[in-house]
């Protein structure tokens, strides 16, 4: 982690910071429910320290065929968190005889990211589609805490924006109601956000599978930039 | 089937020369000295009736419970050796509640039902054991895949059934069930019948004292496994014995 840096020698104060210091998203990530599924949203950005060590970034990873999670915090510990979950649910599903649901990964999640909270950096939206319940949202922040919300934001560029989605979220919203609400919070964390930017990553996961979509850096809403 | 004397019996994990695995045969006769079990899926539950022979006037009403509550949404009966079905009950909550703290969610009957018959077949195959003495019903409810019913005998084989029968009078509740047009029958209907099919199948002259005992899991009970309340149970009681009469009446009247 970062504080393992700290203590070096002058010789890293020789050597620019990307080579050093760990690669993170500092992120903006969303997920909306809406009757029917899921929408789900992430800038490009992953940076190492100030460097952008990848502009063009997919934080949107699949867990299974309707089951994704938005990673923001290190990218390491969310890639392995990712891969551990996806290894447990795959098993699951054919214990099981059919697709596991997303309380399953959420909780998955959870178990992880509550353990071993001490070592990790990892705050995760797990969010998908099942037969029982539908879309769903599940918020797995810092400590480990896991909880079902009718849309989550995080990663850095979401304390931008938490006025904005609190007075723009209204309850029963259809699914490109919900893309646009994701696109615009998207957009206005990504321009105040120095971690976050890039294009925006949508995912819109139903019953039928999950649509992606990428809108270009230039094809972003703005609003004011003063 | 006798074997005595052949040597091929003496271990769980022998087979004899004609590929049959003795310990496994004897588990199974041992389900087949208890009281009988039936349990019945219907379209919005499941039902659990048991013959409880009472061996000792100086027991307690209601001691040695033959169903259990393995989770609030799932029930079971079982028969066999009581002290080895306890154990498997054991192992049905254990694995309920790892699953609860796991995945964050009801365990899903059919998954509970093959981890059982794993722990059970398990049994049959090292020398130092011997298999469980006990065959075990599984039933649940919900909304969405409405009722589900499994049994595991003691060789660890599990299959879904609409009715299934343990124990003693196995073969003629079997009987009894095909009559009924089960998925078309509500929980209410249908612990009527189970009842009614455990009175018709007790021997009164082998076994003189039983205890009827019901459990139910469906839509009435939102989809939670309990002991039928005492109401429903009189209910029940009455029209399981004065059925019994009028088949007896009209059966005197053939003669």
């Amino acid at each position: 982690m970062a504080c393992m840096m700290s203590n070096m020698s002058t010789l890293d104060a020789l050597s620019p910071d990307w080579l050093t210091s760990e690669h993170s998203t500092g992120t903006s990530i969303m997920a909306v429910e809406f009757d029917g599924g899921v929408v789900i949203g992430a800038d490009s950005r992953t940076s190492t320290g100030a460097y952008v060590a990848n502009r063009v970034t997919d934080k949107l990873t699949k867990i299974t065929n309707h089951i994704y999670c938005c990673r923001s915090g290190s990218a390491a510990d969310t890639q392995a968190i990712a891969d551990i979950v996806n290894y447990h649910l795959e098993f699951h599903e054919v214990q099981l005889g059919e697709a596991p649901l997303v309380k399953t990964a959420a909780s998955v999640f959870q178990e992880l990211c509550y353990n071993y909270r001490d070592q990790l950096t990892a705050g995760i939206i797990c969010a998908g589609w099942d037969r029982r319940h539908g879309g769903q949202v599940f918020n797995i922040p810092l400590g480990g805490m896991c909880v079902r919300q009718p849309f989550a934001i995080g990663g850095s560029g979401s304390t931008y924006v938490f006025g904005f989605v609190d007075s723009n979220f209204k309850q029963g919203m259809n699914q490109d109601e919900c893309v646009q609400f994701v696109l615009k919070t998207l957009a206005l964390a990504m321009s105040r956000d120095g971690s976050s930017g890039g294009v925006v990553r949508l995912g819109i996961i139903t019953e039928d599978g999950i649509e992606r979509r990428t809108v270009l850096g230039n094809e972003l809403p703005r609003f004011y930039e003063g | 089937m006798s074997s005595i004397g052949t040597g091929y019996d003496l271990s769980a994990s022998q087979f004899s020369p004609d590929g049959r695995v003795f310990q496994v045969e004897y588990a199974q006769k041992a389900v087949e000295n208890s009281g009988t079990a039936v349990a019945l899926r219907g379209k919005d539950g499941v039902v659990f009736a048991v013959e409880k022979l009472v061996t000792s006037k100086l027991y307690e009403a209601g001691a040695n419970r033959r169903i259990f509550n393995i989770d609030t949404h799932i029930g079971m009966a079982v028969a066999g050796l009581l002290a080895d079905s306890r154990q498997i009950v054991e192992t049905a909550r254990t694995e309920a509640s790892n699953y609860r703290a796991e995945y964050g969610g009801n365990i899903p009957v059919k998954y509970l039902a093959d981890r059982v018959a794993m722990y059970k077949h398990a049994y049959t195959l090292y020398s130092a054991v011997r298999p469980f003495g006990c065959s075990v019903a599984l039933g649940s409810y919900d909304e969405i895949d409405g009722p589900q019913l499994f049994m595991v005998d003691p060789s660890g084989v599990s299959f879904g059934y609409l009715g299934c029968a343990m124990g003693k009078a196995r073969q003629a509740a079997k009987t009894e069930m095909e009559k009924l047009k089960l998925k078309d029958m509500t929980c209410m209907e249908l612990l009527k019948e189970a009842a009614k099919i455990i009175y018709v199948v007790h021997d009164e002259v082998k076994d003189k004292h039983f205890e009827l005992e019901l459990g139910w899991v469906g839509a009435v009970t939102q989809g939670r496994h309990q002991k039928v309340p005492q109401d429903v149970y009189a209910e029940v009681e009455r029209y399981a014995k004065s059925a019994l009469e009028d088949d007896s009446d009209s059966g005197n009247d053939d003669m």
